[in-house]
């Protein structure tokens, strides 16, 4: 067996999670900004399908990463709108319209990539950038600066969300659109509008997410892309305590295992690959049994509101 | 949601009359969905320019017009109608079964491994105990996210949808290890399937040059079954109840966690079965795929169908046969099946959001038949 545990390994495994956390960052701050206003997005793996759809297709036949983005962006707030309509206006059952919304993005994907591309093709997506200075640190420099745009932006996310929703009047509504609606819109707090901007805010994060997988981390797009990832994020929200910061945690610690799961497969030891697959999801379980308990979650959540019904 | 509510006005008058004006409401809803999602899926047709005519016509040609069509629709009816039923009950409940899917490939993985280890057995007692096994083994895959949630409170659309990739894993694992045909092993192909499972274990076939086996029967019967079990028991009478209220069914001295894992389990047992049934009667062995991605539809057949056993019967055949019908027009007109995937979502959104509509609707009705009946009175 090859040598294991060595510096150039080591190295490996941490520069895999810190690329392989960008997109459920992106997905699962996203999430928490609709779940902490009290609507549970579970359509993320669809709205991030879509997105890396749309940011692979533009790259392809323009080039333009930016405009790619752009595209995204705006495939997902086009399905926030949809998510919105159906579990804002309609209050329908928000369980039951994520699975919706997914198996709605999941077809659209397969079906515009079967029709418009047909076979698995790469792009050149966005390239590494190497901070001045600061990328030079050995190791530390190897690891964190020296990556794409893209995974920067998901880190540099987390203390924006945090400010958001801690420190401003915008973040403070929000709470108190999912913790009590009632008393929030007694207070003129208009909760449709609030559950409405959340929602759509989470889809075009959930989009980005797409498309940092398709034009910054793989590079390519394929039937059902994430495989899940988007449940996963939707996971990491409840394990993260609804807090930008744990579920910056969360999702570090996840991509850490998953590095380690590929890195294992690369080098050879001897465990089957199948096992290795499952661990990430396995110790998602286990992740909620260990936080469920102890963690408060928005009052509201999952709860349509209804003037004059509490 | 659940329809009597809705009609719980009017049947205070009279408990036996049937509102018509609410049934006919109740039925045109899901056809209005059902309609909805085809326009939609027709503009993003257009937009591919691709004709939704020319495809939609592929869809309903071969389903309605020929003996073969209509059969197969059948046996792909089946096992939406066992995940349906599943579904059923633990919506009753009030708790959302995503792990269908991981369900089915357990119920498929359990089905396999019992006819290959007794597989001398005769058929009158290989059959049975097969099916049991494959029932037990989905069971068990719904207890899981059912003990989480009653002992963890662990939200049990992201543990099933967990348990889902894992059983995937765990049928790979199967298929290339240990169940794995030698047959494959010594011709070199290594071809990712269990071996052939014994006569003896395969479900009967109801028609010669047909899937069609009776195992659709089995499912039609069981929808009988899960009605009188939900509406004539007094377990299915408090999953009900906590389902509607679990407050009030706590106070009433309901364990309202414990039926609403048991209703996961069942749902688990059911979707087993459909595993069984693919494989007993279809395949007659494990492959990968072996879902069909039928956990997800199923949902969206139980939903159609009203959440009601009953109502799941023609929505299942429905649904089975947009599902052959998706596969006859990507080989005719070269429309991808995915398209069907999409409408499928599409369904569950309206489907989903109307029945707000339909919750105002009845309660607008239910006043102005009291102010009547107030003038009335006079």
């Amino acid at each position: 067996m090859t040598q294991v545990f060595t510096q150039a390994v080591f190295i490996g495994i941490l520069t895999s999670a810190i690329r392989l956390a960008t997109p459920y960052l992106f997905a699962a701050v996203g999430e928490s900004f609709a779940q902490t206003s009290g609507v549970v997005n579970l359509g993320v793996d669809g709205i991030m399908l879509v997105g890396a759809f749309a940011a692979f297709y533009i790259t392809l036949i323009t080039g333009n990463l930016w405009l790619a983005v752009l595209a995204a962006a705006l495939v997902g707030l086009l399905m926030g709108l949809l998510m919105s309509f159906i579990s804002v206006t309609l209050k329908a059952e928000q369980g039951i319209s994520g699975i919706g919304l997914y198996m709605f993005g999941l077809g659209l994907s397969s079906l515009l990539f079967k029709v418009l591309v047909g076979s698995v093709q790469t792009v050149a997506g966005f390239d590494t950038i190497k901070i001045p200075v600061l990328g030079d640190i050995p190791v530390i420099g190897e690891i964190f600066f020296q990556n794409s745009l893209p995974v920067y932006a998901a880190f540099l996310l987390v203390p924006l969300a945090w400010w958001f929703l801690d420190k401003t009047t915008w973040g403070l509504k929000i709470k108190s659109v999912g913790q009590n609606p009632a008393a929030a819109d007694s207070l003129g707090v208009n909760v449709d509008q609030v559950r409405y901007f959340c929602v759509c805010l989470g889809a075009v994060l959930a989009g980005l997410a797409g498309a940092s997988l398709s034009i910054a981390l793989v590079n390519l797009f394929q039937e059902n892309l994430t495989a899940g990832m988007g449940f996963i994020a939707v996971a990491l929200v409840y394990f993260g305590g609804w807090k930008p910061s744990g579920i910056l945690v969360g999702a570090l610690l996840f991509s850490t295992v998953n590095a380690i799961q590929l890195w294992m497969q690369v080098l050879g030891v001897k465990i089957p690959s199948d096992l290795a697959i499952m661990l990430p999801y396995l110790l998602t379980i286990a992740a909620l049994v260990a936080v469920t308990n102890r963690i408060r979650q928005p009052a509201a959540l999952n709860k349509p509101f209804e003037r004059g019904e509490n | 949601m659940p329809p009597e509510s809705n009609s719980a006005v009017s049947k205070s008058q009279n408990r036996f009359a049937i509102d018509w004006n609410n049934l006919l409401f109740q039925a045109a809803m899901p056809v209005l969905a059902m309609l909805s999602a085809f326009l939609i899926g027709a503009v993003v047709l257009l937009l591919l320019k691709v004709n939704p005519l020319t495809a939609y016509a592929a869809i309903f040609a071969d389903v309605f017009g020929s003996v073969s069509g209509f059969t197969q629709s059948l046996v792909k009816a089946t096992p939406l109608l066992l995940v349906g039923l599943g579904i059923c009950i633990a919506f009753r409940a009030s708790v959302i079964n995503i792990g269908a899917e991981g369900q089915i490939i357990l119920g498929a993985i359990g089905a396999t491994s019992w006819a290959l280890i007794f597989r001398d057995w005769p058929a009158w007692l290989l059959l049975p105990t097969t099916l049991l096994a494959s029932f037990l083994a989905g069971a068990v895959w719904g207890f899981i996210p059912g003990i989480l949630k009653a002992r963890f409170r662990v939200n049990e659309i992201l543990s099933t949808v967990m348990l889902n990739a894992i059983a995937v894993q765990l049928m790979n694992m199967l298929i290339r290890g240990p169940l794995i045909d030698q047959a494959g092993v010594t011709a070199g192909t290594y071809l990712a399937q269990s071996e052939r499972l014994p006569e003896a274990a395969w479900l009967p076939r109801l028609l010669t040059q047909s899937q069609l086996n009776i195992g659709s029967i089995i499912a039609v019967v069981l929808a009988f079954l899960v009605y009188l079990f939900l509406w004539r028991t007094t377990i299915g009478f408090r999953i009900r109840a906590v389902g509607l209220n679990p407050d009030a069914s706590r106070y009433a001295g309901i364990n309202v966690a414990f039926y609403q894992a048991l209703s996961l389990t069942l749902a688990g047992g059911l979707a087993g079965l459909a595993g069984a049934v693919e494989v007993l009667g279809i395949h007659h062995r494990l492959l990968d795929g072996i879902t069909s991605g039928y956990g997800f539809s199923g949902i969206v057949a139980a939903l159609f169908g009203g959440l009601h056993p009953l109502g799941l019967i023609p929505a299942a055949w429905l649904f089975g046969s947009l599902l052959v019908g998706a596969d006859k027009m990507q080989r005719a007109v070269q429309v991808p099946s995915a398209l069907i995937d999409m409408l499928l979502g599409l369904v569950v959104l309206f489907v989903v959001g109307s029945s707000y509509l339909s919750k105002r609707w009845s309660i607008q009705r239910a006043i102005k038949t009291a102010k009547v009946e107030v003038e009335a009175k006079g």
